[in-house]
């Protein structure tokens, strides 16, 4: 298994399909898990993270997934290979650019990463398309039953899973949902949604680009408790009262922009597409920011049935414009997941490749050479042009 | 990076100002950039919350107290102090070695929850002093490892593998 089979198309859970998948790109649960009878990784020697390192990787190795499995030494691993790793949220950018030994076990699907020595010894994630937290809860505590059998986890009856970080202990478990919020953004209500996720005990983070800057109006949400609420508690908190009021409101916000403002909401839609489709230079921060809008509208078509002028002819246009996306830049795709067929959510599908595919370790990996950022922006920018002009 | 008005702490606020067209940066730490009447709007990481708590304390002792202050762990020989500086504990025993210290700093972590309520590996620890156990001889591995020592290394890697 080479990156290159997976860099040049989109992650399954990023395809726009699943539960409310307009506004909630994906749900995640991570375990972060330590063996007994060693110390956290902040004590241990080299010697002693090889081998913790062997030992988990042997025992995940020899589990059923119902998928194809690699495992990468993130160590030894090229630097721009780590870069396309984080972009597909693969590993953690800590993970990539730490110390000393340390590996990474992913399913091919890509819904299932384990890391090894992060921050914990091993830290399992289970990725899904839309809200499916359930879903996920309930395969990674088969994984993370299955991996038991192999090895016995640090644990006390008072604090549950012991973590390097006392802010994980408990169930070790990290519920993150990732959302798209262009609407609350626009309608200036986005400031009250951090404000009232912050007074509820919950993170926020960006889910594109550098840093925590929520770049392209994506906003990453998880619970910062893990100790004396249960799993279930957490999963249920989010999947049936936290994230439907979300998506409630963003729904809230798009039909009042649809009502009250429609000509704010066509000009940024139409912006949108005159810059996408004619910049010859454009940078990842510009290209999100004006993709999130696309992508707002053409949801907007695809599920709420709406049709404004601009809305209309994005929806047109990308629909004619076929698979032209699949032509500069990329590498020939060896992937199982085509976005060529033209069917429903196609034209998300083309808009979620872009956001996925003009990130700077995606553009150079496809196009098989290392650029600069002058460079990267000539090339997002004709990747871009090429997929919505047909 | 350094914060640009004290030159001392860590930049943690980088705000990107444009007025008519010209573009200026500023990195400021915190404190300096509530000084200078910026609102601090970003999200603080976990890591980051828990060093700041710990680090905007006056001193340790006042934190911790004297008594647990001086206290290494026995496992892992680990210290309050280190743990203001990363954050993060060296081993499983640290929870008990250090509870008092670090029962308030989990009480707020966990919005004043402090015992564990959800999953039970299958496979609980059936001894304690059994971990406490290899926890030493992998230590004593090492040391062996490290002068040499190879015949006791070997002895120390049978005495682990029958306790494992």
């Amino acid at each position: 298994m080479k990156l290159t089979d997976i860099s040049g198309d989109i992650n399954e859970w990023f395809d726009g399909t699943g539960p409310l998948a307009d506004i909630v790109i994906s749900s995640r649960i991570r375990l972060a898990r330590n063996i007994a009878g060693y110390k956290f990784l902040s004590r241990c020697s080299v010697a002693e993270k090889g081998d913790i390192l062997k030992k988990l990787r042997d025992i995940l190795m020899s589990l059923e997934f119902g998928d194809k499995i690699f495992y990468l030494a993130v160590d030894k691993t090229p630097v721009l290979d780590r870069h396309l790793l984080v972009e597909r949220h693969l590993i953690s950018r800590n993970h990539a650019f730490g110390k000393g030994p340390r590996g990474v076990v992913i399913a091919q699907r890509e819904f299932f990463t384990a890391m090894i020595n992060e921050e914990d010894h091993l830290r399992i994630q289970v990725l899904r398309g839309g809200l499916q937290l359930s879903q996920c809860a309930e395969q990674i505590n088969r994984i993370d039953d299955m991996i038991e059998q192999g090895i016995e986890y640090a644990f006390s009856p008072r604090y549950g899973y012991l973590t390097a970080c006392p802010t994980n202990i408990g169930t070790g478990m990290r519920v993150s949902v990732m959302l798209h919020l262009p609407a609350l953004k626009m309608t200036g209500q986005i400031e009250k949604f951090l404000n009232a996720t912050r007074d509820a005990n919950l993170a926020v983070r960006g889910l594109f680009g550098e840093g925590t800057e929520a770049a392209g109006d994506f906003y990453q949400l998880s619970n910062q408790v893990s100790l004396g609420v249960s799993e279930a508690e957490v999963v249920a908190q989010f999947e049936n009262v936290i994230i439907p009021e979300i998506v409630e409101y963003e729904n809230a916000a798009r039909n009042q922009l649809l009502s009250k403002e429609p000509d704010v909401l066509d000009d940024k839609i139409s912006r949108a597409m005159a810059l996408l489709r004619n910049a010859h230079l454009i940078s990842s921060q510009e290209a999100l920011f004006l993709l999130s809008h696309l992508r707002m509208g053409i949801n907007m078509h695809e599920r709420m049935g709406v049709s404004t002028p601009a809305i209309t002819k994005l929806c047109s246009l990308i629909a004619t414009s076929g698979n032209a996306d699949k032509s500069a830049g990329s590498a020939p795709s060896t992937s199982p997941v085509q976005a060529s067929s033209p069917q429903a959510g196609h034209s998300i599908t083309t808009i979620n490749r872009l956001f996925m595919l003009t990130q700077p370790a995606h553009l150079q990996l496809n196009c098989g050479k290392t650029l600069d950022a002058a460079h990267r922006d000539i090339l997002r920018a004709k990747i871009i042009r090429s997929a919505l002009n047909g | 990076m350094q914060c640009q008005v004290c030159q001392k702490k860590e930049a943690t606020i980088h705000l990107t100002e444009i007025t008519d067209g010209v573009r200026s940066e500023m990195h400021l730490c915190e404190q300096c950039a509530q000084e200078e009447g910026i609102a601090v709007k970003s999200q603080l990481s976990i890591n980051e919350l828990l060093s700041g708590l710990l680090s905007t304390q006056p001193s340790a002792d006042e934190m911790f107290g004297d008594a647990e202050q001086e206290v290494s762990c026995p496992h892992c020989g680990f210290t309050l102090s280190q743990f203001t500086k990363e954050a993060l504990l060296g081993c499983p025993y640290d929870y008990e070695v250090f509870e008092k210290s670090l029962l308030p700093l989990i009480e707020k972590a966990h919005d004043g929850k402090t015992v564990h309520r959800g999953k039970v590996p299958s496979k609980m620890p059936q001894d304690t002093k059994k971990q406490i156990k290899l926890t030493a001889l992998r230590q004593q591995l090492e040391a062996a490892v490290q002068s040499e020592d190879y015949e006791q290394a070997a002895n120390l890697r049978d005495e682990i593998t029958q306790l494992e």
